[in-house]
């Protein structure tokens, strides 16, 4: 746990070291906005919640999050410094949490710099703070979904495009995975029971209670066997590159 | 002690490197030696457990590299070839960021970063990120964090590749300095480095060992060992008479230079020979010598043999 903790502090110190962590954040926090006000017409629906900002997460995420993934392991690989961290006392298991861990945070603190539309819904009503928080974690659980796919695919490749890109379209396969496009192309062939479970895989689905703040035991338990079967995938994909 | 056993990697169909096997005693320097691609690289980076190895072992002081990484990998102080580091940091926080990693702590880690800023000089780019240093100040800044936590054992590859002469011999004292009493491996192509600092070159070709002597015992094996060069005037006639002397086997004649070189044969001692010689002749010898032996001729001849 030392080790890990060693790592995750030299890589969230990493994304401040460099302009990248603050326009991340400049853009998230300008996009989210947007597509709050603009597209959401959050003020004009004249209701106090946060439903209107939750439900873009994932599409935000979609893109945002493989940005911050795709450098974690192919930047290193790309500039060699993994040949220095993979030699040093630590093992993949470890070296792969505290990069995980340390990107979750800082999307997490991203999140947290949204507090201000939090505020003024306050201001403007009183809405059902337990449902919004309920939703700030469950929008911090989906992200780290995304983020362990785009994790795994980053240390398979020396090529940051690359990885932003078939990361992109993963994701994009998960969010899709519930929509009519996926479940229709299914459903002329497929069993009824694929259809049902290519479905309930779809991050999509899993966020849209959590967005309008019912926090399920089974879409948080979705959201973390997906984040650990990423992670699980991410170790043996380092391993693999190691032997291979 | 370090202890590898018939090491293989192949990468697909490609073998680089092929059943290698030797030992290192603390107080060794041994240097790694062969052409580029040779499979100098690929074997540091299996002892350092970087990759795994296809067959055979690596113990290093008992630990086996790959059922034991841990404690093989905290015995090592690893510079991979050019010197890798996270370049957003500054040496200062580079150095403290390994030595946590190295399971320091507190006071000692305070005192031992210090020490190794010191001893390679990097007290004028402490605070400025990596990325911006110059190559000299990039590559200290390596070796820094290689020996940060006094390693038992310590596996450079091309730790003086593209540094300056005076940076070049610093690296050198240093290693020389630390190889008292552990267990060192340079990877070098500059042969003078090994006649500098190694007490052990071990060369490899295509995969495989192909010598593992002393620098002094390979030396041995040039057709320049034992050989007399004569600057004189009257080169011509002194290649004559040379040539006459039954222990020569061949003499080379350097016009340019005004030089002939006697090489001898089975080992015969040319240079009283040669010294009488000019006696009796009279010759105006501006310099007589007789050499050791070249590596670089050596290293020539045993890394090209096979594939000829």
């Amino acid at each position: 746990m030392n080790q890990v903790w060693t790592l995750f502090k030299r890589e969230l110190g990493g994304y401040f070291a460099t302009p990248v962590a603050y326009v991340f954040i400049v853009i998230f926090l300008m996009l989210s906005g947007a597509f709050t006000f603009f597209v959401g017409r959050w003020y004009e629906q004249g209701q106090a919640d946060l439903a209107n900002f939750f439900v873009f997460h994932p599409w935000l995420y979609l893109f945002l999050v493989p940005a911050i993934a795709m450098r974690l392991w192919a930047e290193e690989r790309k500039s060699g410094t993994v040949e220095l961290l993979l030699t040093l006392p630590v093992t993949t298991t470890q070296a792969v949490l505290g990069k995980f861990l340390a990107a979750w945070a800082f999307i997490g603190i991203a999140l947290v710099l949204t507090f201000p539309i939090w505020i003024t819904v306050n201001y403007l009503g009183s809405p059902d703070n337990g449902a919004i928080l309920a939703a700030y974690i469950g929008s911090l659980l989906m992200s780290g979904a995304f983020l362990a796919v785009g994790a795994c695919i980053s240390g398979a490749t020396k090529s940051q495009v690359l990885a932003f890109i078939v990361s992109v379209v993963l994701c994009l396969l998960f969010v899709l995975a519930g929509f009519p496009l996926v479940t229709g192309f299914l459903s002329g062939w497929a069993p009824g029971w694929l259809i049902e479970l290519v479905s309930s895989l779809s991050f999509y689905t899993h966020f849209q209670a959590i967005s309008r703040g019912v926090l399920d035991l089974r879409d948080l338990v979705y959201f973390l066997s997906v984040i650990v079967i990423w992670l699980l995938a991410n170790v043996l994909v380092v391993d693999m590159k190691k032997a291979a | 002690m370090i202890e590898i056993k018939d090491l293989t990697k192949a990468f697909g169909p490609f073998v680089a490197v092929d059943r290698i096997s030797f030992g290192v005693r603390p107080g060794e320097v041994l240097g790694f030696l062969g052409p580029n691609g040779a499979g100098k690289s690929t074997t540091m980076k299996m002892i350092t457990g970087f990759l795994t190895p296809t067959a055979g072992t690596v113990r290093v002081f008992g630990h086996d590299v790959v059922r034991e990484p841990l404690k093989a990998k905290q015995l090592i102080g690893y510079l991979p070839e050019g010197a890798p580091a996270y370049g957003d940091m500054t040496p200062w926080q580079f150095l403290h960021f390994i030595a946590e990693v190295r399971g320091l702590r507190g006071e000692q880690r305070k005192q031992r970063v210090a020490r190794v800023i010191d001893e390679v000089h990097l007290h004028e780019v402490l605070h400025q990120p990596i990325d911006t240093l110059s190559k000299g100040y990039k590559r200290r800044v390596g070796l820094a964090q290689a020996i940060v936590h006094e390693p038992q054992v310590l596996i450079l590859d091309e730790p003086t590749d593209g540094l300056d002469p005076n940076q070049k011999q610093e690296v050198r004292d240093l290693i020389q300095r630390m190889g008292k009493d552990r267990i060192i491996i340079v990877s070098t192509h500059i042969l003078e480095e090994v006649d500098a600092v190694c007490s052990r070159a071990v060369i490899i070709a295509r995969g495989k060992v192909v010598a593992d002597a002393t620098p002094a015992e390979l030396e041995t094996r040039s057709i320049y060992h034992g050989a007399v060069t004569l600057q004189l005037d009257a080169v011509a006639e002194a290649a004559e008479a040379l040539r006459a002397l039954p222990g020569v086997a061949e003499v080379r004649i350097d016009s340019v230079a005004g030089q002939v070189t006697a090489f001898p044969r089975d080992g015969a001692d040319l240079l009283a020979e040669a010294e009488r010689l000019s006696g009796e002749r009279g010759w105006v010898v501006k310099q007589i010598y007789r050499e050791r032996g070249r590596l670089d001729d050596v290293f020539r001849r045993i890394t090209t043999q096979e594939a000829a």
